[in-house]
């Protein structure tokens, strides 16, 4: 009780720690791709990649910094009202921000290894939970040509259980909120945005050739610090 | 309205308009919205008939809404998205109790309150896509005029308003989905309590918007207009940047006639629906059969501990 006295944020300022008291908000910015725009084609065009990353991303990015200095000063005003009715924008554009991030590191150029399937020991609880490689690409494929709407397809792992899953999640809502133990290994984007320009409506054929760029090697990174 | 026979190869097809066969359970709506029209089908050697949904071609040519909405975005959206819609649509009823009945009573149905059954998706997006090519027109846009603007003018303070709302619904509609001029004329069913006031004045325009397939005629609201925001609908042409795709298409696309004429069939139908609901209740006093439903009341002599 005494101690939670100390610290509310009026006291703050003339406490000793007032000088790291004061909560600062940070701000999001657009990360690089570690590639160039055009080094997905053919499975997929520069235009969409440069579209989607400059635009669609950094939308998110934008609108969710908006909504994070709105929450700020809602929590600080103590308005709870505001602060629920922002949850929405929140979970979209940050829901956008989070899952964008680690779509462009599931992306990899040919020649830096994308397509290259899976070895050690993602390869080896692919292959032992779906039976092979294949299998497990028909079942995304399949799932995310289903999906209706837009949304995303994961490969994910429970960090209890130590099971890769296959999941979708509707519009920006990150793996997470399928199961708070639920890590993303990978995700394809399957928002029109995300194929339309090349592939209108064959979402199909989009599902098909993006495994040509996947990049293992960081999904076997997040795996591995998973399930040491 | 052109209803183009995009079928082809059936010998001797019978036009029919099959009314509502089968309602379903505790509903009292009579969803005559539009009887569409359709094909039956006599299948050689069956005797079966089976009554298929057309792709209907929208009401001008492809190119006709150019520069504003392209041929190409319609060769792909009216051409792929919505065919495919109508084709998959006709092979999940065939042969089941949904066929036969009116896409609309289809759409409401397999909405099942919000736990949606197969079949809605592609109801529901046939039903809108039909929708949304009639709410355009070549040289479209401008302001409506007559009733139409009276109770725009009314409900929403001004038509920059309107707009403003209509606009703003649509941009933030998150994902896929639509945003709709909608004319809401059901009142509040409370199990047993009366809208002791009915009066026009319940009935009003209201703008909404809905999310993949969803469509207000499963809120019991009568749809005016529509914009359809998936992705689909302005990539090609707008890319990003949906703002300015809504701007057009209220600027440049609209088709106000067909938006007014919508809006007297739907207070024709309201209209209807009372008087239906007044005769029912007359009906229901004279046989003395009212109340046949047990209704649950709260009465305060239930309380053991009372005032």
């Amino acid at each position: 009780m005494a101690l939670r006295t100390l610290l509310t944020r009026k006291n703050l300022a003339n406490s000793p720690m007032g000088m790291l008291g004061l909560r600062g908000l940070q701000t999001f910015s657009l990360p690089d791709l570690p590639y160039d725009y055009g080094t997905l084609e053919p499975a997929i065009s520069g235009d969409i990649m440069q579209l989607h990353h400059q635009k669609h991303h950094q939308t998110y990015i934008t609108n969710y910094n908006k909504a994070l200095e709105q929450l700020d000063d809602a929590v600080a005003k103590g308005d709870a009202s505001a602060v629920v009715k922002l949850q929405s924008a929140i979970k979209f554009n940050g829901g956008g921000h989070v899952n964008h991030s680690i779509f462009w590191k599931n992306l990899a150029p040919i020649r830096e290894g994308g397509g290259e399937p899976p070895k050690s020991s993602l390869g080896w609880a692919i292959d032992n939970h779906f039976g092979s490689l294949e299998v497990l690409i028909q079942k995304m494929n399949a799932e995310g040509a289903a999906l209706q709407g837009s949304g995303w397809v994961w490969l994910g792992v429970d960090k209890e259980f130590k099971r890769l899953v296959v999941e979708t999640t509707a519009n920006q809502d990150p793996l997470v909120t399928k199961g708070s133990n639920l890590v993303p290994l990978l995700g394809i984007d399957v928002w029109e945005h995300a194929y339309y320009l090349q592939y209108k409506n064959v979402r199909p054929d989009y599902l098909k050739n993006i495994w040509k760029v996947i990049n293992w090697k960081y999904a076997s990174e997040v795996y591995e610090k998973e399930c040491p | 309205m052109v209803v183009a026979n995009a079928t082809t190869g059936i010998a001797s097809p019978l036009k029919c308009a099959l009314s509502l066969s089968q309602g379903f359970q505790g509903s009292t709506r009579r969803l005559q919205w539009r009887k569409n029209e359709r094909q039956c089908v006599r299948k050689a050697g069956q005797g079966v008939i089976t009554a298929k949904f057309d792709l209907k071609p929208p009401p001008y040519p492809l190119d006709a809404l150019e520069p504003h909405m392209s041929r190409e975005t319609f060769e792909y959206h009216w051409g792929k998205h919505h065919r495919t819609y109508v084709d998959n649509l006709n092979k999940q009823i065939a042969g089941t109790e949904l066929d036969g009945m009116t896409l609309e009573d289809i759409v409401v149905v397999t909405y099942n309150k919000g736990d949606l059954l197969p079949p809605f998706n592609n109801a529901a997006q046939v039903w809108n896509h039909d929708f949304f090519w009639e709410s355009m027109k070549p040289s479209g846009g401008g302001k409506p005029a007559g009733e139409l603007l009276d109770l725009i003018n009314r409900d929403f303070g001004s038509f920059e308003e309107f707009v403003k709302e209509f606009k703003t619904a649509a941009a933030t509609q998150f994902g896929s989905g639509w945003a709709w001029l909608v004319y809401k004329a059901n009142r509040l069913e409370v199990g047993n309590a009366e809208n002791p006031l009915p009066s026009d004045e319940d009935k009003k325009l209201v703008v909404v918007k809905s999310p993949n397939a969803v469509n207000p005629l499963v809120w019991d609201y009568f749809p005016l207009l529509t914009v359809d925001v998936w992705e689909h609908a302005y990539y090609l042409d707008y890319q990003n940047r949906r703002p300015d795709y809504l701007s057009i298409f209220m600027e440049k696309l609209v088709s106000w006639e067909a938006v007014s004429s919508r809006l007297d069939s739907a207070k024709a139908r309201a209209t209807e629906r009372e008087r239906e609901e007044e005769r029912k209740k007359n009906e229901e006093e004279e046989n003395g059969t009212a109340n046949s439903e047990a209704v649950e009341m709260y009465l305060e002599s239930d309380d053991a501990v009372s005032d």
